[in-house]
């Protein structure tokens, strides 16, 4: 059985047919003029053999401009397919996606260079010592393999968390750029038995972390059939352009047949045009590129139209995850994918401040709402993340867990029906004909049965606002939970069998 | 066999059930005998009025404020707890007014003038039944004299006023005044409630109580029945 997630009524769309038609439309224009510029030479060759226009550019870099031609795109429409399965070490953790029903997954992510501890200091009030209150202070450090285990660990029991992304950068002193990617991957695997989805830091180690796969999944043909990591590479940098390694990874990932996600994100203002109908139409030019390369590299290959557009800020021409237009490309994208009857990566929930707080709480909120009406199959929603994508914290993570379940709740299909009302006619008749006239007696069939909505569950008491010491206590509850960790057997056959990972991740050498 | 009547009037209560149609908390209830039918049968096994009350129904509602308190239990149990303990007193008074029990006593209850506004007057209501008070219910926008007069002639031993309206809440004073004016001041304890009013308004206006919510309307009563028997 696949995970439900959450199955929107009716999506939220803000273009018209026509505007969808019409961004199809200058996509295909962009694609063959200006075209892509490559620095890969393999995806150029790759292109040209299947009879597009590829022309050397001069400059310091060998690269190539490449201008793909309509028919390619919508052969590669026709092989992409509608239907991506992402497997699981348990398989009640399955997520399904077909490309034309807004089902939702709620997915962790991405990985950030900081870590956010937070800890609670009692201040005294200097006009009256009686009065004291605890207040949450947040120190920022380098992540770790530790804080990977322990962030997989967590999302493994939050509810609303339907797949893992990597939250973390693990920067420790025995992590390397070639050990990076195994120890990523067995720490997320280890804790967590959702999908795991990741880039890779080192193309060397595909090998190794697909094997790792298979060991856990059973084999070669178990992990095909149930494909409990995908991968996700940004092999288009904006504007237009073909990475050379990013590229190289993707075709090497295309050829596994792992299911894989063409992502771009192109910031409005500065690596795309500030106006909507620019970003899009380049945005969609960009995914539609990849797509193209990794059918023709592989036909059937399962990919994620993945998109994650941004504004810049005006200060500072960073990224401004907390805009507004942000939601709104977001929401764009997800409707030319549906167009496509792709599966959607999307983006939502990434906030601009480094601390949680209001603001976090204001802006990841507006746009988790918003792009998950939407209906995006794979909502990258950035559980625990901070300024942008660079700071990663637990508690936020525990509070956005919470507010995924309003939303879910939000969502819910309406039981409008004619039973329903007939019900409820009589309900009317019976308490008007009362003496206090209160619907009260009829509330309790359904106060246990999951069709009333809970109070937000970090409510304080009185006028106290106890929410971070409410999501704290929560957070440390799920931290004392188990987690079903990879087995003794396969373990050891992991560590005989791939090179690199810390002998203090084998948790059963390290309790014997 | 006695015991296990005033057992299952307890456990009724804390099921919020009133006769063997209701639903009760736990599944597979309907069917079973509610209170009614069970006070019936108490009364037909000869069992005093007494035990049936304060061992059946306090006894339940015991247990029910026990869950309120333990957040086991929503404001939507209390009440039906709280009708089922109101329909068995029902049952009970005549009998009530034949025997030297003392119940808890009379209250009146009233939305004041130009004020239509009543849920919270009738969950108090409710409340107050299910702690064993009689409960007489003027209704919602009574004018001043006719609740004066309501406790000339009941001579209830407390009088509940409530207002939603900031507009209306001066009425209470109103009432407070005439009720002096009339003499009957003395004879009465007053508590009020409502979104506009305040402990301090209470003061202000010379009231004896007042109750933030239902539950603490209740407790409000207890004490100032508590005080008055003192």
């Amino acid at each position: 059985m696949p995970r439900k997630g959450i199955l929107v009524n009716r999506p939220y769309e803000r273009l018209t047919r026509e505007q969808v038609e019409l961004i199809h439309q200058t996509s295909m224009q962009i694609l063959t003029d200006p075209g892509l510029i490559s620095f890969n030479r393999e995806a150029v060759d790759i292109f040209h053999s299947h009879g597009a226009e590829v022309k050397s550019i001069a400059g310091d870099h060998q690269s190539w401009q490449v201008k793909i031609p309509e028919q390619l795109v919508s052969k590669a429409l026709d092989t992409a397919p509608k239907t991506v399965k992402l497997g699981a070490r348990n398989p009640d953790n399955t997520l399904i996606m077909h490309g034309d029903e807004p089902r939702v997954y709620l997915i962790t992510g991405s990985e950030t260079n900081i870590w956010l501890d937070v800890d609670f200091s009692i201040y005294i009030n200097k006009a009256d010592a009686t009065k004291e209150i605890r207040v949450p202070e947040f120190k920022p450090r380098r992540g770790t393999v530790d804080d990977l285990c322990q962030s997989a660990h967590v999302c493994e029991h939050l509810e609303m968390v339907d797949g893992y992304i990597r939250t973390v950068n693990i920067q420790d002193r025995d992590i390397t750029q070639e050990n990076k990617d195994v120890n990523k991957f067995f720490a997320s695997l280890n804790n967590n038995t959702k999908h795991f989805m990741s880039g890779l830091t080192s193309l060397k180690q595909l090998d190794n972390v697909v094997r790792m796969a298979e060991l856990i999944a059973g084999g070669k043909k178990a992990l095909e059939d149930n494909p409990i990591i995908s991968f996700i590479t940004c092999l288009v940098k904006s504007p237009l352009q073909f990475v050379e390694d990013t590229t190289d990874t993707f075709i090497k990932v295309c050829r596994r047949g792992l299911p894989i996600v063409v992502s771009s994100s192109p910031q409005a203002g500065t690596t795309a045009p500030i106006k909507e109908a620019g970003i899009i139409a380049q945005i969609n030019a960009e995914v539609l590129a990849g797509i193209t390369l990794g059918q023709l590299v592989r036909p059937g290959t399962p990919v994620l139209y993945g998109s994650v557009p941004v504004r810049a800020r005006m200060d500072t021409l960073g990224d401004s995850y907390g805009s507004v237009e942000t939601s709104q490309y977001n929401i764009d994208c997800v409707q030319m994918a549906r167009f496509y009857r792709l599966p959607n990566y999307s983006t939502s929930g990434v906030c601009d401040p480094k601390i949680p707080g209001q603001q976090s709480s204001i802006e990841r909120l507006f746009s988790d709402i918003v792009v998950t009406m939407s209906g995006p199959q794979f909502l990258h929603c950035a559980f625990g993340l901070l300024d942008c994508n660079s700071i990663f914290c637990l508690l936020q993570a525990v509070l956005d867990d919470a507010h995924f379940k309003m939303i879910e709740f939000f969502l819910r299909q309406p039981q409008i029906d004619q039973p329903e009302l007939e019900a409820m006619l009589k309900q009317m008749q019976e308490v008007v004909a009362t003496p206090q006239k209160l619907y009260i007696a009829h509330i309790r069939p359904v106060l246990r049965s999951g069709e009333i909505s809970g109070v937000y569950p970090f409510e304080g008491t009185g006028e106290a606002d106890d929410v971070f010491e409410l999501a704290y206590e929560r957070m440390k509850e799920l931290l004392a939970r188990p987690v079903e960790h990879i087995d003794r057997e396969t373990t050891n056959r992991i560590f005989e069998e791939i090179p690199g990972i810390l002998p203090r991740l084998n948790i059963y050498e390290n309790r014997s | 066999m006695p015991e296990d009547i005033i057992n299952l009037i307890q456990e009724s209560v804390i099921q919020g059930r009133i006769t063997k149609a209701d639903e009760g908390m736990d599944e597979g209830m309907v069917g079973q005998p509610g209170v009614t039918e069970l006070v019936e049968r108490a009364l037909a096994s000869d069992l005093s009025i007494k035990d049936i009350i304060a061992k059946g129904l306090s006894g339940g509602m015991n247990t029910v404020g026990q869950k309120f308190e333990a957040g086991e239990y929503f404001i939507p149990d209390m009440l039906a707890s709280a009708e089922a303990v109101s329909a068995a007193m029902d049952m009970l008074q005549p009998r009530l007014a034949a025997s030297d029990i003392k119940t808890k006593g009379t209250i009146i209850v009233a939305t004041v003038k130009d004020d239509l506004h009543d849920i919270g007057k009738n969950i108090v209501s409710i409340l107050l039944r299910g702690a064993g008070y009689t409960v007489k219910d003027l209704g919602n926008n009574v004018n001043t004299q006719a609740i004066v007069d309501a406790v000339r002639e009941e001579k209830p031993q407390f009088l509940g006023l409530s207002a939603l309206l900031t507009s209306t809440m001066a009425r209470m004073a109103e009432v407070i005044q005439m009720l002096e004016q009339n003499g009957l001041r003395e004879q009465v304890k007053i508590i009020i409630g409502g979104a506009p009013v305040s402990e301090e308004f209470a003061r202000g206006i010379g009231a004896d109580g007042y109750g933030a919510d239902g539950f603490q309307a209740v407790a409000v009563v207890d004490a100032l029945a508590s005080s008055t028997e003192n």
